[in-house]
């Protein structure tokens, strides 16, 4: 008995700036990852969409856009919404499908077309809306909170600035390897050094942008891989999903304040740590056995956090990994073997699934100039707006 | 021109001067303080629920962390497009007692450089912004010049 799902096809749109509709990128990630399955459409039993935003009534699609596009045949279809956990929950609920039995294999798709600069509240007048209230009140956009914790870990841990600057200088020459990144150039530390002050002390290159994107997903149970050709497959073994334990104490996004620990006292890890911690318990694996790992780098300084909350390294010794170089090509951990979202930007129902998409390539050993050697274990680790928590790891 | 004080937001903070104070709500069964107010139910998993009684919270705090902003935010942000952008500083400051931690923009002329993680500020009031009728006020962190 075994709780693995098969990834049975990868696909993606290249991230970038195109000027086109989501679902655009959306149905050609999908069928690039049908082809990549050898899979017709019409061979698919449900189909799980991120959603994304679409001005006018109902405002969030997403599965049901996807199927109408690739040609109704009657799939079974759902879609979620999690912010930028919005993929890992379609990855969840397919896999939910797909080992209850109620379809052999499963279509997910996450897609959006961003908008330029910063990332804002839906509109209208909405005080009941946290993410509302602090920009209203505040003006606290999402690179502020990066700024926040960013110069926490120089407080607390003696990170630095440049520091900051090598995870991008690591990121950007991964990108430039990777053919769907959106930025495909080297970045020096002084090109970084050099940017602009964003929101202190992060610069333009400590922060990652808005994209366009698509990301796509074929799973199936063992049995249909099987039957299809494939007998060793990438499999998920776990998918983390999981909320924050009140009382959360580190400020976040959109929060204004963090719970009060005042009567109960905080857990002994962060939401984040937890994250991992949930994934790592459900694939019955540790750090140790990562071949990669694939982290939501927001900000150059929030990478380095994953790298503790993930189990690398202890609290504290983030920056000391990275300049080891451990989380480099050819170190112990490679993180972010993609580019990032340092290379990509932010397309934020696809980004989770563009992970998993990466691990599944570097675990297939397909991944070209990128390859870790030998790859046998990845996780992913992506925290969305409002206490959505996201991992996944994936084994071959 | 005289324009009405009225806070951006109702409920969240009271007073002027050295009377000024950030509200907040406590569980009568628990204890747990939230800001900003909860009114409805205790956010405590642990908590079977009490009332929600209105408290003012600790008038100084501590620096967690801070940053600014040297882009001009979005809306709903409320500001000129037609004046320069000035950055200002936000703040997020520890509350002792209750051991919480709340974000704020700095007073007017504080600026990152001036800022220290663990330096104590105090909650002061502050316009947010004007309109015709209106002074529109918040909270602000300003420090005091202790630095722990
Ligand atoms: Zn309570």
């Amino acid at each position: 008995m075994t709780a693995d799902v098969a990834v049975l096809g990868a696909g993606m749109h290249p991230w970038g700036k195109w000027g086109r509709g989501f679902v655009e990128y959306g149905t050609a990630a999908a069928r690039a990852a049908l082809a990549d399955a050898g899979l017709d459409w019409r061979d698919i039993g449900s189909v799980v969409g991120a959603d994304t935003v679409r001005g006018g009534y109902p405002g969030y699609v997403a599965g049901a856009t996807f199927a109408k596009a690739l040609g109704w045949q009657g799939a079974r279809v759902a879609s979620v919404y999690a912010a930028c956990a919005s993929g890992a929950q379609a990855i969840a609920t397919a896999r939910a499908q797909i080992l209850a039995g109620l379809a052999d294999a499963v279509l997910v798709v996450g897609a959006d077309a961003a908008p330029k600069g910063f990332f804002r509240p839906a509109g209208g007048d909405r005080p009941d809306d946290p993410d509302w209230l602090r920009f209203r009140l505040l003006g606290a956009t999402n690179p502020a909170y990066f700024g926040l914790y960013a110069r926490r870990r120089m407080a607390l841990h003696g990170d630095t600035p440049e520091d900051f600057a090598l995870v991008k200088v690591k990121n950007a020459a991964l990108g430039a390897l990777n053919p769907y990144a959106r930025y495909r150039k080297r970045v020096t530390a002084e090109e970084v050094a050099a940017s602009a002050v964003v929101a202190d002390p992060l610069r333009l290159l400590d922060i990652c942008a808005t994209s366009d994107g698509g990301a796509a997903l074929v799973l199936t149970s063992l049995d249909f891989a099987r039957r299809h050709g494939a007998a060793r497959p990438v499999r998920i073994r776990a998918v983390s999903t999981v909320t924050p334990r009140f009382p959360n104490t580190v400020l976040d996004l959109p929060d204004i304040a963090t719970d009060s620990a005042v009567s109960v006292a905080p857990p002994a890890e962060t939401f984040r740590a937890s994250i991992a911690r949930s994934a790592y318990e459900e694939a019955g694996i540790g750090p140790g056995d990562l071949s990669l790992a694939e982290v939501y780098d927001l900000s150059t300084a929030l990478e380095l956090q994953w790298y503790e909350d993930l189990g690398l390294c202890a609290e504290g010794e983030g920056a000391r990994l990275l300049r080891e170089g451990a989380t480099a090509p050819g170190g112990r951990t490679p993180v972010n073997t993609s580019g990032g979202l340092a290379s990509f930007g932010e397309a934020v129902p696809a980004q989770a699934i563009a992970q998993v998409c990466e691990l599944t390539w570097q675990l297939r050993g397909t991944a070209g100039g990128r390859q870790v050697a030998g790859a046998r274990v990845g996780v992913t680790a992506n925290q969305g707006l409002f206490g959505h928590g996201s991992s996944v790891i994936a084994v071959r | 021109m005289s324009h009405t004080r009225t806070p951006a937001v109702a409920g969240w903070f009271t007073g002027e001067g050295d009377g000024f104070r950030l509200l907040g709500t406590r569980c009568s069964a628990c204890a747990s303080v939230f800001f900003p107010r909860e009114d409805v139910h205790c956010r405590n998993p642990h908590c079977a629920g009490g009332s929600l009684e209105e408290i003012p919270l600790s008038r100084k705090g501590r620096i967690w962390s801070y940053t600014d902003s040297r882009y001009r935010p979005p809306s709903p942000y409320v500001s000129n497009p037609e004046l320069p952008w000035e950055p200002y500083a936000l703040i997020a400051a520890e509350l002792a007692a209750e051991r919480i931690v709340v974000l704020g923009q700095a007073a007017p002329g504080v600026t990152v450089a001036g800022l220290t993680v663990g330096m104590e500020v105090e909650a002061v009031p502050g316009v947010l912004y004007e309109d015709a009728e209106t002074a529109w006020t918040v909270w602000r962190w300003r420090p005091t010049g202790v630095t722990e």
